[in-house]
């Protein structure tokens, strides 16, 4: 079973963990297009490699982190706090 | 050759020595008409309908492994139609029309197997959106029928009714035209159907980028057997859409997850039909050779790796045993994931991409499989005409900026 490592309870099992999505995305302007608004909303690199996206300790602590994670290998390359910023990884 | 039992005779008296394989393994041409990138049901289906329905036959098929090696061999092999939208049943009721049809149209036994599906209520608010749901499909003229508990247990006498179950059932409904196909067959029977009109299959060949003409326009692929030309192209790759996207310069509303799937060791015929319990994200069938085959919900985080989480195993298994008792004796015999391309609405994409002469069909989430010939016929008439089919009409990328969504999430049958 996949492991994460909350920054408040250390390593634990997937199942005690949600997975967020994709981390980073900042909300536009409400007075931008159509388009820009649905790119924010629905659209996604979705990239097979390295993935920088946010999880919660649902059943633990209940905290917000952010991960970077390959979405082959699923290895773990940094727990962040949700504040800071992207990592150096992709 | 044709397959027939006459030929199947012939064969006998010949030692078997008179099959030849049922298509063509060609070195890629330098140019065609059409390149059609992915060799899953889809993409075998939409190169066959390009030729039979529209006379293009100068079409090449590419795929990275070997044909049906992805979704189209990873799936539970249901078919059904039972969705809650017009526009979503009119496509999947055309697929399921398709394949009721199929063997004899390809000269290919699917093994289709009409067994119905029975979708299972556990809790009161069950019964009320299934009876919702039921509804929905008869207002679209598509069969569906209310059960009542003692229906659901003479279905499938094997479940767990007794009052203290962990699950309950109370009841649900069943679409009778829905069952089970080869998966393997449809791809094999596309192919040599496709491959019999004309089409270069072409395997382990991946693209590895797409080249542009002008005014951005798309003139052909790089792939790791050369240079490939065609003016339009067609991607029908499932969960690595986004992967192709990239290469070709846009993005998609699309995220990849591992959706899995286990057989359990051959019993006897214990289970006529198709069970689903989309309250507890298990569903189960028997296939011909007896293996229970079981299928889980996503697991819900973004992945490449063809594996499954045992977190989602653990959980798919204990739900099964709970509905199904008398199954925890069985052994496992395989477990395996495919990737699946998740939209936020739980319906597909085909059509124009943003770049002109390229085409896409994706984004059929946890139930590909099911759409194959829908899929394959709505590809195939963009790529003829440049013109969208009308069932593909609604399923546009557009309607990811319009907000014309067609939500499906509540009828996909596996959770979301």
């Amino acid at each position: 079973m996949m492991q994460l490592k909350c920054p408040w309870c250390g390593l634990r099992d997937e199942s005690e963990f949600v997975c967020g999505g994709t981390t980073h995305l900042i909300r536009p302007d409400l007075s931008v297009t159509d388009a820009t608004w649905g790119e924010y909303l629905f659209f996604r690199d979705n990239p097979r490699g390295v993935h920088l996206e946010r999880w919660r300790h649902a059943y633990g602590c209940g905290q917000w982190f952010n991960v970077a994670r390959h979405t082959v290998t699923h290895e773990v390359l940094s727990v962040y706090a949700m504040t800071d910023p992207p990592p150096a990884h992709s | 050759m044709k397959y027939s039992a006459l030929a199947l005779l012939r064969g006998a008296l010949s030692a078997h020595r008179n099959w030849v394989p049922a298509w063509r393994s060609p070195e890629p041409k330098p140019t065609y008409d059409v390149v059609i990138v992915g060799g899953g049901g889809h993409g075998l289906a939409a190169a066959y309908y390009l030729a039979k329905n529209h006379g293009v036959r100068n079409v090449a098929l590419l795929e990275r492994g070997w044909i049906g090696g992805g979704n189209t061999g990873r799936n539970t092999t249901i078919v059904r139609s039972n969705y809650l939208f017009p526009e979503s049943a009119r496509l999947y009721d055309f697929a399921l029309k398709c394949y009721e049809g199929l063997s004899r149209e390809l000269n290919f036994n699917i093994m289709l197997s009409q067994r119905g599906i029975v979708m299972l209520a556990h809790s009161r608010h069950d019964l009320d959106s299934m009876a919702r749901w039921a509804n929905a499909m008869r207002m679209n003229g598509i069969d569906a029928q209310i059960l009542t508990r003692d229906e659901v247990a003479a279905r499938a006498p094997l479940l767990d009714m007794s009052p203290d179950a962990r699950f309950p059932v109370l009841g649900g409904f069943t679409q009778r035209r829905a069952g089970t196909a080869r998966h393997d067959a449809v791809a094999w029977g596309y192919a040599r159907a496709a491959d019999a009109l004309g089409v270069d299959i072409i395997q382990n060949c991946e693209v590895s980028g797409f080249l542009s003409g002008a005014g951005g326009r798309v003139v052909g692929v790089e792939t790791s057997r050369g240079r490939i030309r065609a003016e339009r192209i067609g991607i029908a790759a499932a969960g690595h859409s986004s992967v192709l996207a990239k290469l070709a310069g846009f993005r998609l509303p699309v995220v990849s997850y591992a959706l899995q799937a286990m057989v359990t060791e051959p019993l006897k015929p214990a289970l006529d039909t198709v069970v689903s319990s989309p309250g507890t994200g298990a569903y189960v069938s028997q296939s011909d050779k007896g293996e229970m085959v079981i299928g889980a919900g996503l697991d819900l985080f973004p992945s490449y790796a063809q594996r499954g989480s045992f977190a989602v195993l653990q959980g798919v298994i204990a739900a099964t045993l709970a509905l199904f008792p008398s199954f925890s004796r069985l052994r496992l015999l395989r477990q395996w994931a495919g990737i699946v391309d998740v939209v936020h609405d739980s319906s597909p994409i085909i059509g124009p991409t943003p770049v002109p002469g390229l085409y896409i069909n994706c984004g059929w989430g946890t139930g590909g499989f099911k759409a194959i010939p829908a899929g394959g016929w709505t590809l195939a008439h963009v790529l003829a005409t440049g013109r969208n089919h009308e069932l593909a009409e609604p399923f546009q990328l557009e309607r990811f900026i319009t907000g014309r969504l067609i939500d499906e999430a509540a009828a996909a049958g596996i959770a979301h």
